[in-house]
C-alpha cells in the first residue's frame, strides 16, 4: 500500500528523517515508535504532503506522491488523524464529521448519510452528541471525532499521530479496540505512538524511530521481545 | 505446502523493499553494536546510516571466518550476553573455534525457517521426525529439533549414533521422516539388510539431509534403498544453522529465505558477481539477526542460482546444491575439519615432524580419516610401548581438537612427497 525509500525530509536546513525506509502492507496496522523528537510526526507530515521530500521516494498503491499536493492526498486514499485531534470547535459534530467528506462531495447525499451511520455505529457516543458542539466533547471523544472526520472520506489507509495523547488509560483502550476493529473491516492503519507497549499490542509490525532514523524494526512481538527496544520504549529493565 | 506463504511466494519487488529495510537496520545495528564492523567502516568511510540500495552491496566490507576466529568467543555479538539465550561452537580450540549466539527473537525465526524447509519438503504436523543429527555445540540438532517442534511434528531427538538402536526406534516408533547426513543415510539403510529389515515396510517417508555434500546419484540410491523422498537443506552456523535453505518437492534446488538472508554468488577469485547461472561462492548477509548478524559472510560453499522460477510458488531464489569449496575445509562425517587445526595439533606434540597427510576414505557409507605423521627416526626404532603411546597422544589430541575420531600412522622422515607453495596435504578418495 506504502512504500517509503530513503526518505529524508526536515524543516529548512533542519534534517528530521535519515535514510528512512518502510512499508505498511495492506490489511496491516504499523506502527511508529520512539522518543519526542525522533522524527515521527514529520515523517506523516511528509507523506501526507505538508512537508515537501529532500530525497528519496514515496509510493502510495504504486504511485508517487513526493511531489502530490496536500490536499490531493485524501482523494487517494490516504488520509490522517492529526495529534490534538484538531476539531472544529465551533462546529458541531456532524458538521465535523460531513467536512471529512469533502473529497466525496460528487458522490451525493445518500453517500455521506450512509457513511454517517457508519461512524454513529462505530462511535456510539458521537451519535448521542450529533448537534453539540465539537469543542465541548471531552477529549476522548473529541479522538473518536477526528478518527470519524478521517473516516468519512473511505480512505484505504488511516494514518494517526498519537491518538492516546493526553486520554485516560481506559480511553486509550476503547481506542485502540476500534483501531483494531478497522484494520478487521480491512482497513490499512499507520500508527505514530510515544506509547510504545500499547501500540505494539495490537500492531502487526512496527518500526522504531531514534534521531530520524529507523533503527530496528520488525514483527510487533519480536519488537515487544527486543530488550533494546524494551529498555528505551517500554520502560522495563528486565532483571533476571 | 508453505509454512509462511506471505513470505515465501511474496512478489519480488516486495521482498526488495523487505530487504532494504532489514538490510538498513541490519547495518545500523552492527555499525553501533559491534566494534569489528564500526571499524571497518570508519577504515572504508563507509557511511552506514546513509546506505540506500541493496545495489551497493559490494561497498559493504567482507566478513571472513577468521575475524570471527580473531574475535573468540563473544566479540562479534551485536547484543550484551544477557540477551543471548543460546550459544553454539564450531569444532576446535581457542584460535579455530567460531562461537554464535541467539537471541530469543533469533531462536524463533530459526525455528520458523527450519518449519519453513521441513514444510516444502513434504512434512506437517502428522510427522514423526527422527533426528540423527548430533545434539550439542554443532547447530544441527538443536535447529532441526526446534524447527520440527515449531512445525508440530513428533520430534525423537535420538541424536547421532548407536545405528542399530536408531532402526529399532525407527520401527517401534513409526518414523516418518528422518534427518540426518546423506551418508549416514545409506549407513543405516545397510545395517536394515543385516539385520533383516525391509525399509519398505517401515513407515519411512522422507528424508532430509543435510551438513555434508552430496549428488543425485546418492539421491538416487537413498531413495530406492530406503523407499523414501529425499530432499536438500543447506546452512551453515556462521550465519544460522539449517534452515538457511531447502528444497522443495519439485527436488530442484534449495530455496533460500531471501527475506533472512541477502545471497550473492561472487567469483571466489575476483570477488565481482558471476554472471546469473554461473557458479561462484555463496556470501551471504543476515538480515534479521540480533545477537550475530553478519555482513557478507565468505562461506567458501560453491554453488550457482537457478534463474528460472519454480513451479511449486516460491517467489525465492534456488541454489544448486553445494557443488565444492573454495578452500581446504574437509566435510568428514558431517563436521567441518580444516588442515590447519591438524597441523597445529601436530606443532605442539613432542616427537612428530610437520609433515602429514590426511586420507580420508568412504567404507560402508562412512567416512574414515588417517592421518599419517612423519616422526623423528629415534621414534621408529624404538620400542612398540613408546610408539604406541605416541600414536594414543596424537588420537587423543586430533579427536578433541576435531570432535570426530581418527586413525594414526606413523612414518618415516621425509618419506612424504614434499611440496613448493601450496601443499595438497588431503587425499580425498570419497566417491560422492
Amino acid at each position: 500500500m506504502l512504500k517509503i525509500r530513503n526518505l529524508e525530509s526536515g524543516y529548512g536546513k533542519i534534517k528530521v528523517l535519515k535514510h528512512v525506509s518502510m512499508h505498511v502492507d495492506p490489511g496491516e496496522i504499523v506502527t511508529i515508535i520512539g522518543a519526542n523528537g525522533a522524527g515521527k510526526t514529520t515523517l506523516l507530515a511528509t507523506i501526507s504532503g505538508l512537508i515537501k521530500a529532500v530525497s528519496g521516494d514515496i509510493t502510495f498503491q504504486g504511485q508517487n506522491i513526493c511531489a502530490t499536493a496536500p490536499e490531493k492526498i485524501p482523494a487517494l486514499g490516504c488520509v490522517m488523524v492529526p495529534e490534538g485531534r484538531q476539531v472544529f470547535a465551533t462546529m458541531s459534530v456532524e458538521e465535523n464529521l460531513i467536512l471529512g467528506a469533502h473529497v466525496l462531495q460528487k458522490e451525493g447525499q445518500r453517500v455521506i448519510r450512509e457513511l454517517l451511520d457508519y461512524q454513529y455505529a462505530l462511535f456510539p457516543v458521537l451519535a448521542q452528541r450529533k448537534t453539540q458542539l465539537a469543542g465541548t466533547l471531552s477529549g476522548g471523544e473529541q479522538q473518536m471525532l477526528a478518527m470519524g472526520r478521517a473516516l468519512m472520506s473511505r480512505p484505504k489507509m488511516v494514518m494517526m499521530d498519537e491518538p492516546s495523547t493526553g486520554l485516560a488509560p481506559l480511553i486509550v483502550k476503547e481506542i485502540f479496540q476500534i483501531i483494531v476493529r478497522l484494520r478487521d473491516e480491512g482497513k490499512t492503519v499507520l500508527l505514530v505512538e510515544q506509547n510504545a507497549k500499547a501500540a505494539l499490542a495490537i500492531a502487526d509490525r512496527g518500526y522504531v524511530f531514534e534521531t530520524g532514523k529507523v533503527i530496528v524494526q520488525g514483527p510487533a512481538d519480536d519488537l515487544l521481545n527486543n530488550q533494546d527496544v524494551q529498555r528505551a520504549y517500554l520502560g522495563r529493565e528486565k532483571i533476571d | 505446502m508453505y509454512w509462511q506463504k506471505e513470505n515465501e511466494c511474496m512478489p519480488r519487488v516486495d521482498l526488495e523493499q523487505l530487504q532494504l529495510e532489514r538490510l538498513q537496520s541490519t547495518l545500523y545495528r552492527v555499525g553501533t553494536h559491534v566494534p569489528f564492523y564500526r571499524q571497518k567502516f570508519r577504515e572504508m568511510k563507509l557511511d552506514f546510516e546513509g546506505f540506500d540500495s541493496l545495489e551497493d552491496i559490494h561497498k559493504l566490507p567482507f566478513t571472513m571466518k577468521q575475524d570471527l576466529r580473531d574475535n573468540y568467543p563473544y566479540g562479534m555479538f551485536a547484543v550484551p550476553l544477557r540477551e543471548v539465550v543460546r550459544i553454539h561452537s564450531s569444532s576446535g580450540t581457542t584460535g579455530m573455534a567460531t562461537v554464535v549466539g541467539y537471541t530469543r527473537n533469533d531462536i524463533k525465526n530459526w525455528s520458523d525457517l527450519v518449519a519453513r524447509v521441513l514444510c516444502a519438503a513434504g512434512l506437517t504436523a502428522d510427522d514423526v521426525i527422527q533426528i540423527a543429527f548430533g545434539y550439542g555445540l554443532f547447530t544441527g540438532g538443536f535447529g532441526l529439533h526446534y524447527g520440527a517442534e515449531r512445525l508440530g511434528a513428533s520430534v525423537i531427538p535420538i541424536s547421532s549414533g548407536n545405528t542399530k538402536r536408531q532402526i529399532q526406534i525407527m520401527q517401534d516408533f513409526k518414523t516418518t521422516a528422518l534427518v540426518c547426513t546423506p551418508s549416514y543415510a545409506l549407513n543405516i539403510a545397510d545395517v536394515m539388510l543385516d539385520m533383516g529389515i525391509n525399509p519398505r515396510g517401515l513407515s519411512l517417508k522422507f528424508g532430509l539431509f543435510g551438513a555434508e555434500p552430496w549428488s543425485e546419484a546418492m539421491r538416487r540410491e537413498i531413495n530406492e534403498k530406503l523407499g523414501i523422498q529425499a530432499t536438500d537443506n543447506y546452512g551453515l552456523s556462521e550465519v544460522m544453522g539449517p534452515g538457511v535453505a531447502g528444497e522443495c518437492q519439485q527436488c530442484n534446488g534449495l530455496h533460500i529465505s531471501e527475506d533472512h538472508f541477502l545471497v550473492e554468488i561472487l567469483d571466489p577469485e575476483t570477488l565481482v558477481p558471476v554472471k546469473p547461472g554461473e557458479i561462484g561462492e555463496i556470501v551471504i548477509t543476515t538480515l534479521t539477526k540480533e545477537a550475530f548478524p553478519v555482513i557478507r559472510y565468505r562461506t567458501r560453499d560453491l554453488t550457482r542460482l537457478l534463474p528460472e522460477p519454480c513451479p511449486c510458488g516460491r517467489t525465492f531464489a534456488r541454489m544448486s546444491r553445494v557443488l565444492g569449496r573454495t578452500d581446504d575445509m574437509l566435510i568428514i562425517k558431517g563436521v567441518n575439519v580444516f588442515p590447519t587445526q591438524i597441523e597445529s595439533v601436530l606443532f605442539d606434540i613432542d616427537g612428530t615432524a610437520p609433515h602429514y597427510r590426511i586420507i580420508v576414505e568412504r567404507e560402508n557409507h562412512q567416512d574414515k580419516a588417517t592421518v599419517l605423521v612423519e616422526v623423528q627416526e629415534s621414534y621408529l626404532f624404538d620400542e612398540m610401548k613408546k610408539q604406541s603411546a605416541l600414536i594414543e597422544t596424537i588420537k587423543s589430541r586430533l579427536s578433541s581438537e576435531l570432535g570426530i575420531g581418527v586413525a594414526v600412522k606413523l612414518v618415516e622422515e621425509k618419506t612424504l612427497e614434499r611440496f613448493e607453495g601450496k601443499g595438497q596435504r588431503v587425499i580425498d578418495n570419497r566417491k560422492i
